[in-house]
């Protein structure tokens, strides 16, 4: 009986009111067909991407390619002078940023009281995480290359390294921040109410816990500050370089740098050659990142 | 007795308060300082950027930069005119959005709202992959595997309907804006997934139920209140993939070409202000010549634009966003 009026009443209402269920879910479902496209379609050009680039390159890996200078002769051509020249810089971009950028981060963090110079720094380093990888690359240009030229030594490894720990400085500052965000207050409060002054309750107490957080974010900004070309080239790393940097002020080139001389080439054996260096510079990315996931999974404890 | 042993304790044991507060204040002076780097990092933009660009304005009139429609610093017959760099920065990054928008919504939306714990801890590792590869890996793809895709020849029977129909894309050559822009879109799309994402999963729960208690479908409910609940969000991260996408360098340099054009055709090399700056720095330019002044004349005017858009997209979050507490 009762069933009957709803049906009833339901019946009536429809007339009034058309709920379309039907062509709604209809609908629904193309939506979530679409979504889910929209993110395999990133998935399958990752895929498509490393597929083409191993497809193209591992032919052309081997031992030799590794140990030898770059050559004209696309069959003797090695990427030895980019691999050795790639890891001077981030040691020394690691020497550079990770002091500057952790003591900015306990600084703005621990330190810093609200007030206008602060606030400006805040502002500031948002700012600059926007400002485009190229224009560092001028900066770098005009006062490492030019300014500080008996310092630097011009094009050289130490010009290249500085440009970079600024580009990537504002990530480190931002992740060593969240890091030290992360613990919580209490332990301060512990370390002040043994008599503790403030920077020794961060060096003693705060920091050690904060360190694989990060060291984390650092190694992440160093491995984005590896991948980038366009400030290198900007500043004037040679691509042309068959000998070893000597020490700080050498010329150099790097892995993106001699990809991209590669890949702008005519003749398709560079562009294999290219191809060869980009699963270079990839495995030496993903050992990075595993090395930042490793750390972060081992020794971050949850508070 | 007990007072003596009290007293031996206090000899044995100095706080040395004075020492400590000296360390911390050394060191606050110390790290305060590496903070202010950040500061002069942007007073060393800003000023290298206005001297040079100012030198470049004495030998060449600003009405000059902004009218003419030729590009050529390089040739003794030299034209300035910023325009021809800048339409193709537009068109670029105009396609990289177009490429963006739809594919970094879409995923933010199912990564919040359909994709289950387990699909997303796989998922959103993936699009970090993405947004990780160097830029010259992407320039790599855009102008040896996705342009000669678009390029690929059309079977014989298409061509012997429509003749002209030669190729995939008719037109295109071998350096363009449209595979540029494509990858770009590929490249600026996880950041538009990420920031669209943390957006969409801010918005309380309470509303959807709401909707969900008036009747509303899911994707009613994502498209009625869930998406315009989280536009500020959107639209910002929208913003800033834009000024990320004028500032990529290697990817146009690469795949868009180096022929300065004035236009909108994507089919045909063209050369954005990125690709410019890089095509003299690859050559030996002596500082105070003007190639070397154009270079940060260019960058000046890519710095003015990117910092407009970062303002902006700070500026809308700010006055659109929806608070819930």
């Amino acid at each position: 009986m009762i069933e009957k009026t709803a049906q009833n009443s339901n019946h009536d209402r429809s007339n009034l009111y058309d709920t379309a269920l039907k062509k709604r879910y209809g609908i629904d479902n193309i939506f979530a067909v679409a979504t889910w496209s929209a993110i395999s379609i990133s998935v399958i050009v990752l895929a498509v991407l490393l597929i083409d680039v191993c497809i193209d390159g591992i032919p052309k890996l081997n031992w030799n390619f590794l140990t030898s200078f770059p050559s004209r002769n696309p069959e003797e051509a090695g990427l030895l002078s980019a691999l050795v020249g790639t890891i001077w810089m981030m040691i020394t971009v690691a020497a550079v940023s990770f002091p500057l950028g952790v003591g900015a981060g306990i600084y703005l963090e621990e330190f810093a009281s609200d007030n206008w110079f602060n606030r400006l720094v805040e502002i500031n380093i948002n700012n600059l995480a926007g400002v485009p990888s190229i224009i560092y690359g001028l900066l770098g240009l005009q006062v490492f290359v030019r300014l500080f030229e008996p310092m630097t030594g011009g094009r050289s490894i130490l010009s290249g390294s500085l440009t970079i720990a600024l580009l990537i400085l504002p990530v480190i500052i931002v992740s060593t921040r969240e890091a030290l965000r992360s613990i919580p207050d209490s332990l301060r409060l512990a370390g002040y109410a043994l008599g503790a002054t403030k920077w020794q309750i961060i060096w003693e107490h705060i920091f050690p816990l904060a360190i694989p957080g990060i060291l984390t974010g650092t190694i992440l900004a160093l491995s984005r500050g590896i991948g980038e070309t366009a400030p290198l080239i900007t500043i004037g790393a040679l691509t042309f370089i068959s000998f070893l940097p000597e020490n700080l002020q050498s010329a150099f080139t790097v892995l993106p740098i001699q990809i991209f001389n590669w890949v702008s080439r005519p003749q398709p054996e560079f562009h294999d050659l290219a191809a060869a260096g980009i699963i270079v510079l990839m495995v030496v990315l993903m050992v990075m990142n595993a090395g930042a996931i490793i750390l972060r999974n081992k020794f971050q404890k949850k508070f | 007795m007990t007072l003596d042993q009290s007293n031996k304790k206090v000899s044995l044991w100095q706080p040395n308060r004075p020492k400590s507060k000296l360390i911390e204040l050394i060191i606050k002076i110390i790290f305060g300082s590496f903070a202010f780097v950040s500061i002069a990092t942007t007073m060393g933009i800003v000023l290298t950027l206005i001297f040079n660009t100012v030198d470049f304005f004495k030998e060449v009139s600003f009405l000059h930069y902004l009218t003419d429609t030729k590009w050529t610093p390089l040739f003794s017959s030299a034209n300035f005119g910023i325009f021809v760099l800048i339409s193709a920065t537009v068109l670029s990054s105009v396609i990289a959005i177009v490429v963006a928008l739809p594919l970094g919504l879409l995923s933010a939306i199912c990564l919040s709202e359909y994709a289950t714990e387990r699909t997303r801890k796989i998922l959103k590792p993936i699009l970090e992959i993405l947004a990780g590869v160097p830029t010259v890996v992407y320039g790599y793809f855009a102008l040896l595997f996705l342009t000669p895709l678009l390029r690929l020849p059309m079977p014989e029977w298409v061509q012997n309907i429509i003749p002209a129909w030669d190729q995939f894309i008719p037109g295109l050559q071998g350096f363009n804006s449209l595979s540029a822009g494509i990858v770009l879109g590929i490249m600026i799309m996880p950041l538009v997934a990420s920031l669209s994402e943390d957006a969409i999963y801010a918005v309380p729960q309470s509303l959807r139920d709401g909707a969900y208690a008036l009747g509303a479908t899911k994707r009613e409910v994502i498209i009625s209140v869930v998406l315009p609940a989280a536009l500020s969000g959107i639209v910002s991260s929208l913003i800033l993939a834009i000024s990320r996408a004028i500032g990529e360098t290697m990817i146009v340099a690469l795949a868009a070409g180096q022929n300065p054009r004035l236009g909108l055709n994507p089919f045909v090399p063209v050369m954005t202000m990125t690709a410019f700056i890089v095509q003299v720095s690859l050559g030996d330019t002596p500082a105070g010549s003007i190639a070397y002044k154009t270079i940060y004349a260019v960058g000046m005017t890519l710095f003015l634009i990117t910092l407009v858009l970062n303002i902006f997209s700070f500026w809308f979050v700010r006055r659109f966003r929806e608070k819930y507490d």
